[in-house]
């Protein structure tokens, strides 16, 4: 592949788009993870679970996007189901349980996968509407709605969490938790009922990723495997729990890996996002933005 | 004593059974279950007794197999030479794995495995000497007197191998190396302060964890006279290998032989009678189902139940 100006200016364009996109995935694994402390590994699963729900609802006419804001309320209460387990299997007993957790959040997102595989099969799936396949000329780009769909959805995403978690009062409360949750005990509110409140939350923006997901491309239930580190990649390159820090992770994630397939090809593309997390990890594990 | 009498008694009987003119299948099945045993139990010496959770069991195990199938196309090297060339560049990865990964700790030291599995995998994709994506076809040499088929001398080798690997994780378990393994997983900082070498102490279970498990993998493409990157470094391996020793128990070096041949032969049979997803469905359950409702595992299950009997 020769060099040039204008693949490179495609493949910067691409990856702003795909940036945002992938900050929109990674956004409920900021907070889950990155404020909440929890090792959430089965976060791309419920996304991917997300992927397939809204698949469900688009097969019945309904709009992608419409069906994945339908279905936040229900990944909001299954997210504070999680953590109420999670909770009270491992937090609350203390010792070890670290690597339980860890293992028992592998373990769900196992099971999610498989509960895919064998109710939908190992096909790609994927939705249609009328911004999925048409693509905008941008004078002699051509940008796909469907990224831009997925761009203008992770910037609402990203600065409605934002906002909503330093201005609101549960929003400071769940940084608060984060922060120092003993002091918050002390001020006599009771961190796990935040936690939980904020674990539903993130839960419920998996939703919403999860219809950008399959948006963006068709899924098949095994994807979550390559988005494990995708967005764990953006969570840690961010420094965890900064919003904004999500926001320029994942373009930084979004136009390596854009640039590395247009000038490496495909096949290349998915150890970009490992690679670079392993780098973060190594070099700079509190991350560009950390707390 | 007892202890190497009895290993001695195991591998004479693995040789005798291969020799019987028994059903060729039996070694089949049990060569993946003895490979999981192996793959458990050098699990456990990094994650039960240091308590750092390992989810690139599938890398080590990979690039074992892929150190094997290099040095049998390049040099056509017989199968003791590959696996040792297997264990040796896999313990190389786990010991850089160690060193790129000593700061970090819990999820980000499992996350930065999961990492160099897929980053070592789409370097095997891209590779074309191994076959890249499509996989290489192998060309086994004549198997070795005096077994019948190659199912039946692998499995001997597994037997043996799986032997050692026990014998290391006893060894690493009651010398002062698993006492100083066990005060990282209590408490690094406290084990720090105590004169204990924690940094020299993880990289050594880092280095004979991953060499196992490359000798292990090392069997892998004479086994199946292919090799393919997918099916080789895939996550499967990584979620058992985990799932076996908590299952099994984690503090006792019989705890991941116990969950290895219960959960392996499960799989087996399942794999056989109903399907290959339901198999991993099977490990996911029972995984979930043992760190929350029984934290010991099979042991601990086992030793509340002689503490009620008495």
């Amino acid at each position: 592949m020769i060099f040039s100006l204008d693949l490179l200016t495609e493949a910067l364009l691409f990856g702003v788009l795909l940036g945002c996109f992938y900050a929109a995935v990674s956004i409920g694994l900021s907070v889950s993870f990155g404020l909440l402390d929890v090792p959430h590994v089965a976060h791309p699963a419920v996304m991917v679970l997300g992927s397939y729900c809204t698949y469900l609802l688009a097969s019945q006419g309904l709009d992608p996007i419409v069906a994945g804001v339908v279905l936040m309320p229900a990944f909001f209460v299954l997210g504070i189901l999680i953590y109420r387990f999670y909770y009270e299997s491992f937090e609350k007993r203390g010792t070890d349980a670290g690597v339980r957790g860890l293992a028992f959040f592998f373990g769900v997102a196992f099971i999610i996968e498989i509960g895919l595989i064998l109710a939908f099969g190992v096909d790609q799936r994927s939705v249609s509407a009328a911004y999925i396949g048409s693509s905008w000329a941008l004078g002699e780009y051509r940008i796909p709605y469907r990224m831009l769909v997925a761009f203008g959805v992770a910037l609402v995403l990203t600065f409605g969490l934002t906002v909503y978690l330093s201005k609101t009062f549960t929003g400071r409360a769940i940084k608060a938790v984060a922060q120092d949750e003993p002091a918050l005990r002390l001020m006599g509110a009771n961190p796990v009922r935040i936690k939980q409140w904020a674990f539903g939350i993130a839960t419920g923006v998996s939703a919403l990723a999860g219809a950008m997901l399959i948006i963006v491309s068709p899924v098949e239930p095994a994807l979550d495997r390559l988005y494990i580190g995708r967005t764990f990649c953006v969570v840690v390159l961010a420094g965890l729990g900064s919003m904004t820090g999500t926001l320029a992770a994942g373009l930084i994630l979004g136009i390596a890996e854009s640039i590395v397939l247009m000038f490496l090809g495909a096949s290349w593309a998915p150890a970009v996002a490992f690679g670079l997390l392993l780098i973060a990890l190594g070099v700079r594990p509190q991350g560009l933005f950390g707390r | 004593m007892k202890y190497w009498v009895s290993v001695a008694v195991l591998f004479l009987l693995s040789v005798a059974l291969a020799l019987a003119p028994t059903n060729d299948y039996f070694f089949y099945a049990a060569f993946v279950v003895l490979q999981f045993v192996v793959l458990s139990t050098a699990w456990n010496i990094l994650g039960g007794y240091a308590g750092y959770v390992n989810f690139g069991t599938g890398a080590f195990f990979a690039i074992g197999a892929y150190s094997a199938v290099v040095l049998f196309k390049w040099l056509g090297a017989p199968l003791a030479v590959q696996m040792v060339a297997g264990a040796a560049v896999s313990g190389l990865l786990g010991f850089s794995v160690g060193l790129l990964t000593l700061r970090l700790r819990g999820i980000f030291f499992a996350i930065a495995t999961v990492a160099v599995t897929f980053v070592l995998e789409t370097v095997m994709i891209n590779w074309r000497y191994v076959g890249g994506a499509t996989g290489l076809q192998l060309v086994r040499p004549a198997v070795i007197e005096p077994f019948d088929t190659y199912t039946r001398m692998l499995f001997v080798v597994m037997a043996l191998l799986a032997l050692i690997a026990i014998s290391v994780a006893r060894y690493v378990q009651d010398s002062w190396i698993g006492r100083g393994l066990r005060a990282i997983r209590d408490s690094e900082e406290a084990a720090e302060c105590s004169g204990v070498p924690t940094l020299k102490l993880k990289l050594f279970a880092c280095t004979i964890s991953g060499a196992l498990m490359g000798a292990a993998g090392a069997a892998m493409p004479m086994y199946l006279a292919f090799i393919e990157p997918a099916s080789t470094f895939s996550l499967n391996y990584s979620v058992s290998a985990l799932a076996m020793p908590m299952i099994g128990g984690t503090a006792h070096w019989i705890g991941p032989v116990i969950g290895a041949l219960i959960l392996a032969t499960i799989q087996q049979v399942v794999t056989v009678t109903i399907s290959n997803e339901i198999n991993v469905l099977v490990v996911g359950v029972l995984l979930v189902a043992f760190v929350v409702g029984a934290p010991d595992g099979v042991l601990g299950l086992f030793k509340r139940w002689l503490r009620s009997s008495k």
